[in-house]
Parts: structure tokens; sequence; C-alpha cells
């Protein structure tokens, strides 16, 4: 057992070791105060009604989410806005529907059931109107980053003046924390560009933290649940292990032999 | 089986048992006789019976549920995750769980490598144990292609590919694997098939292996032979299955933990990207439990070469019985094979590591030596081994540790290494 824990933490010293030799190029990213870490992690709620209005004044005109409903925006653990606030912004987008009995296709104003209306029709028609680079789709993408929640912060806030050994294409951006330092997006924030209706100062930290939250919920919807669920589960699982032990103890107290 | 004698006492149950003898075999499996002195790395069988039933249970729900198509698939997962009941829950257990499943193989593996479990009379068992891991691996790497995301798609495109090395025919059984001329959608579908079907091969298997464990009986930490039942077994219930569930609880914290509070840790975040022909992932990456061996494909600058070294890797483990010619089985008696056995796990651990690594610099060089030492432990040193090493002496039983012959003058301290070697092993 002691050349196991001394095998391991001499594994773990190479391995960190390594990790120091190679991470000087590697940026560590911005650190904030997410509500959602740890054991028992919650969304702020606020965050994510406000990070869902930036992602719709901002970034929904060129980023679709299309794993999301309008009804989604109403679910408990989420934005949690009531029922009829989540219709009336559902009933704000027009979606395509049909064929009618004429056997004509239609549009009508959205309900909660339809998926969040995309702004492009198909990745092509995103790429073209986007010098050739396709905005992902962000219904998974603070899940689909390395570094998830805090990547995506720090990618909002990283943008820069390039260093003088960069030369940039037009349309291309230099950003501290994007892989190759070239990102095709221009800074998408910039103080003050939405106006809250609860009073929050629109900073650019505010609406980056806003929106990363809405982004972490809608990559995982269902995390204040796992959360709770998983406190009750451990507990249970060490109440029972130790009722377990001592039933254990109790029946070998029977053989000679010690458990 | 000894207890061939058991008769029911109701008249029903006779008259049952009469005709399908299922009760001699629940008498069997209760009275079975095990080595009192088993520790927790014994634990582990019965750890790895109940991840096989997690992963059969959840996936046949996943199943319910999934669409095995290139257009649906990850479409499907974002489905299961967001709006079927629980649907998060079971995909969390059923991804986490494939990882859980080999954290335990391995534990178990390198449990019998380490106590000699695999010698005989034990080889058939050790060998459909060798069949059952191999069997694991396909599951495993099938179901990570399920996804459809950038590494499923990737991941599977470099593994089919690795049979385009063989000569000859091998560019053709390469479009064979895949229905097509790419990974593409008969891919999928294939896969999705042999996936549902290869976890109740490994069920039959585990019959078959649990079955050839109760001819001989288990092995022990003293790694002597013991007559059962003797003062030296325990029936299997209750002591043995009170002691496995206490393992397994402990087992399920691990893994709840996972489950609820780091879900992802373990796969990779390019797989919550669907998969994209036309752009490739900076880093290719296998799921952590099979980097060893693709750090043992890389290492060798021939890719047939490597392909070959890779499934020797663990073919070489069917011949181990035969490689190990040491007449004593457990590594407690035996002081170099204990120190060859460290040098290879941290071996194994070093070969995971530089296989999430680039293949390049010094982790390629790493990388060769871990694979050369890995073949030397198997091909040289085991072999070797058993002839210059010098065993401590065995005791002739578990509760009276009576040195045999020779050793009769040293005979106190012999006791004591064996008291001190025991209680290491706690």
């Amino acid at each position: 057992m002691k050349k196991l824990i001394s095998l391991v933490i001499l594994f773990i010293s190479i391995f960190s070791f390594q990790n120091h030799s190679i991470s000087a190029e590697k940026i560590k990213f911005l650190e904030t105060d997410w509500t959602f870490k740890g054991l028992f992690g919650k969304y702020d709620r606020g965050a994510l009604q406000r990070g869902y209005q930036v992602y719709t004044e901002v970034c929904s005109a060129c980023h679709s989410m299309q794993y999301l409903s309008y009804r989604n925006l109403a679910e408990p653990g989420g934005p949690e806005f009531t029922e009829q606030e989540a219709k009336f912004i559902a009933a704000s987008f027009e979606v395509q529907d049909g064929p009618n009995s004429e056997g004509e296709m239609f549009t009508r104003p959205a309900k909660l059931s339809d998926k969040f209306v995309m702004p492009y029709d198909n990745v092509e028609a995103a790429k073209a109107a986007n010098g050739g680079a396709y905005p992902p789709d962000m219904s998974v993408l603070a899940k689909a980053r390395k570094g998830g929640a805090d990547y995506i912060y720090s990618l909002l806030l990283g943008y820069d003046d390039p260093p003088a050994n960069i030369k940039l294409d037009d349309g291309v951006y230099y950003n501290k924390y994007m892989y190759g330092n070239k990102i095709k997006m221009s800074a998408p924030l910039s103080d003050g560009l939405v106006e809250y209706s609860d009073g929050t100062q629109a900073t650019e930290e505010q609406m980056a933290k806003d929106v990363t939250t809405f982004l972490m919920w809608s990559a995982e919807p269902h995390l204040e649940t796992r959360h709770k669920t998983g406190f009750r589960v451990i507990v249970y699982l060490i109440i029972l292990s130790i009722l377990v032990y001592l039933t254990m103890k109790k029946i070998w107290s029977r053989v000679e032999t010690k458990v | 089986m000894s207890d061939s004698h058991y008769t029911p006492k109701s008249k029903v149950g006779k008259w049952f048992n009469d005709r399908l003898p299922l009760l001699t075999l629940a008498n069997h499996l209760t009275d079975y006789p095990t080595p009192k002195n088993l520790n927790y790395w014994w634990t582990f069988g019965g750890i790895l019976t109940f991840c096989l039933i997690t992963q059969i249970v959840t996936g046949l729900v996943l199943a319910m549920h999934y669409v095995a198509d290139t257009k649906l698939a990850f479409a499907s997962v974002e489905h299961i995750m967001r709006d079927v009941n629980y649907g998060w829950l079971i995909r969390y257990v059923h991804a986490n769980g494939a990882s859980m499943f080999f954290l335990a193989v391995y534990i178990h593996i390198f449990r019998s490598l380490f106590y000699g479990s695999y010698k005989s009379p034990r080889e058939i068992i050790w060998i459909i144990g060798i069949i059952i891991y191999l069997l694991m691996m396909a599951a495993a790497f099938m179901g990570y292609v399920l996804p459809w995301g950038q590494m499923s798609y990737w991941g599977a495109t470099v593994i089919t590919n690795l049979f385009s090395a063989i000569p000859f025919i091998g560019e053709g059984i390469t479009t064979w694997l895949w229905g097509g001329f790419s990974v593409d959608n008969p891919t999928l579908t294939r896969f999705y098939a042999l996936h549902y079907l290869i976890p109740f091969l490994i069920l039959g298997l585990v019959v078959l292996h649990i079955w050839a464990l109760h001819v001989p009986g288990n092995n022990n930490p003293v790694g002597i032979e013991i007559k059962k039942p003797s003062n030296d077994t325990v029936p299997f219930h209750p002591y043995i299955v009170i002691k496995d569930a206490f393992a397994l609880l402990l087992f399920m914290i691990v893994f709840a933990f996972f489950v609820f509070y780091t879900p992802n840790i373990l796969g990779h975040a390019d797989n919550y990207i669907e998969a994209n022909p036309l752009v490739t992932p900076a880093h290719i990456v296998p799921e952590w439990y099979l980097l060893p061996f693709y750090a043992i494909l890389r290492s060798v600058p021939d890719k047939l070469m490597g392909v070959i070294a890779m499934f020797s890797a663990i073919l070489i483990l069917v011949a181990l019985p035969w490689l190990d010619t040491s007449k004593v089985r457990s590594a407690v008696f035996r002081p170099l094979y204990k120190q060859f056995y460290w040098i290879l796990v941290l071996d194994v651990l070093v070969l995971g590591y530089v296989g999430a690594m680039p293949a390049e610099g010094l982790y390629l060089l790493v990388a060769r030596i871990a694979t050369a030492y890995y073949f030397i432990h198997f091909l040289i040193i085991l072999p070797f081994l058993g002839f210059i090493e010098k065993t401590n002496p065995v005791p002739l039983s578990i509760t009276e540790p009576v040195v045999a012959g020779a050793a009769m003058a040293t005979r106190s301290d012999g006791e004591n290494k064996i008291e001190n070697n025991l209680k290491s092993l706690g």
C-alpha cells in the first residue's frame, strides 16, 4: 500500500513537472466567481435572464442555439422567466410552418414548443456572411471548449492590440485566449451595449459574465438537479456504507481473521 | 462441484430441482468455500459484475432514445441530455460507467498479476478474462463513436485505418469495415449494432469466467492451494457477500462523485462538437483507458509493425501463464518479482501518460523505452526470474503458517516475514 502511494506521488510529480515545462506557452484564463461551481453550485437567476438578453441582442445575430426551445426559458433550473414572459419572448420571433391545407408554407409567431430561431438558413449561409468562418452553434459551446466557462469568459474579454510581430488580415482580430490568437469575430461586447432592465450596470465584464452563465446553463440545463441529487446520493451511500461496514464487522467476528 | 448431493427440503423444490437443478446451483453459490484471507483487491470481481449490469441497463434505456444516423445522432444525444426524464443521469452514468469499468478491470488484472492468479490451474479463467477485456475495448471504442462528435468521428477514422496496414488485403478490409469509402452512416449503424451485441457476449463469457473459477476455487494472497472447505475457508454467503457489498458501496461513492460533480472530466471537449469530416481536431486522442496501447502503437515508426506491437501487447497476456516459470504464485514470497511488478505498473502508467501527449521529442523517446520495457518484462524478465529468484518460504495453510521442509530452522524468522507481509497487504 505504501509502495502504491509513493508510486502515485512519483507519477503525479512527473506529470506536474512535464506540464510545467510546456506551460510556458499556456495562458491562464481569467477567473471570476461562478455561482454554479462547487458541490452546491446553482445558477444566478438574474445572470441567466440578463445573459439571455445579451445573447438575443448581441450573439444571436450570428450564433444559433439549435437545441434550445423557448419553453426552456421558463423551466426550473434555468432563467425561470414566467410562462407568460416566455410566451411573449417566443411570440417576438417569426418561424416558418406548414404546409397548410393549400399546400403553402407560411410564417407565424413562435410558440413555446418552437426551437430558437436560427440567424442563418444553413452553415454555408452562415459562413458566407462571416468571411468564411462559421459562428459555432452555442447550445453546448460551454462544454465543447477546453476550459469551459472560464475560456468563454476570457475570450470575450481577451481582445487586445496585436503584438508587433503579428500581422492581421482584414476581418481578423487578435485575442489573447483564442487558439492561435487569431479570431474572425470582432470584439462583441462594449460598455453599455445593452440596457439591463434590473438596473445592473452593463459593463463589459458584467455582460461577459452574464452571457457565459447563460451559455453554461444551455450546455448543462440540469446542473442544479444534478448537484442536488448528487449530494443526496452520496450522503445515502456513505450512511449505507457505514451500516454495511458495521454489519460486516459483526458477521466476520465469528471468524478469527480480521477484515 | 462438491455439493451436488444437495436436496431441497420442500416437495415442490425437490420436484423442480430434479428437473432443473437451479436450487443446487444456488446452494453451491451460497456455500462456495472461499479463502478467508482474501483482501479488498479481491472485491473487484463483484464490482465488475455490477459495472457490466449497470452498462447494460443504462445502455438499454439510452438505446430507446438514441438514433443511429449521422444526421440525427448528435441531436438525439442532446435530446437525451435535455428532454428525456433523467436522461442526463442515465447518459452520464453510462459514459462514466465505461471509465469506472476499465478502472475496475485494470485493478482486477493487476491483482491477478501480483498474486499469480493466472497460474496453473487457473489458466482458462485468465484467458477468458483477456477475451472479455478485448471485447470491452471493442465495445468501449464503438460506444465512443455513437454520439457522433468530433472525437467519435476522428477516433473511428484513426482506429479503423489501422487495418489498412495489413499487406495486400488491408485496404479491402478497411472498406469492408466502413461499409463505404470513409467513416460514414453505414459505419455508424454497424457500430451501433455491435455495441449493442458485445455486452451480451461479455455477459456470457463472465458466466464461463465464474464457472471456470468455481472449479479450482479462488486463489488467495498467500497463493497456496487450500483444502476446501476447511479452517482456511468461509462460505461465500454471508462472509464474502457482505465484504463485496461494502467494497462496492465505496466504489459507488467514487462513481457517483464523477457522475454528479465532474461528469465530463474523463471525456474530451471536442466530442461536444458535432462530427465534421472536413475539420480535423488538433489532437486526436482515445479515451484514457486505451492510452497505453495508443502509446505503443505510435512508438513504432512503421505502421504495420505498430499495429502488430499494439495487438501483441494484449495477446502476450494470453501466454503469461507459461511465460512465468516460477513455482510460487504470490508476489508476497517473491522478493525480486515484487520489484519488477511495481516497475511494470509504473511502466504502464508512463505509457498511458505519453499516449495522451503528442508523439514527438522527449515523449516519443519515453514511449519507445516504455514500450520496449513492457515486452522485456513479459518475454525476458518473467521467464528468467523463475529460475534465478530465491523465493521466501511459503506457509502450508492460511491458518497455520507452518513453513515447509528445509526452512524449519529459520521457521520463526519466516513466520515473522509472512505475518508482516500479510499485514502490509491489509
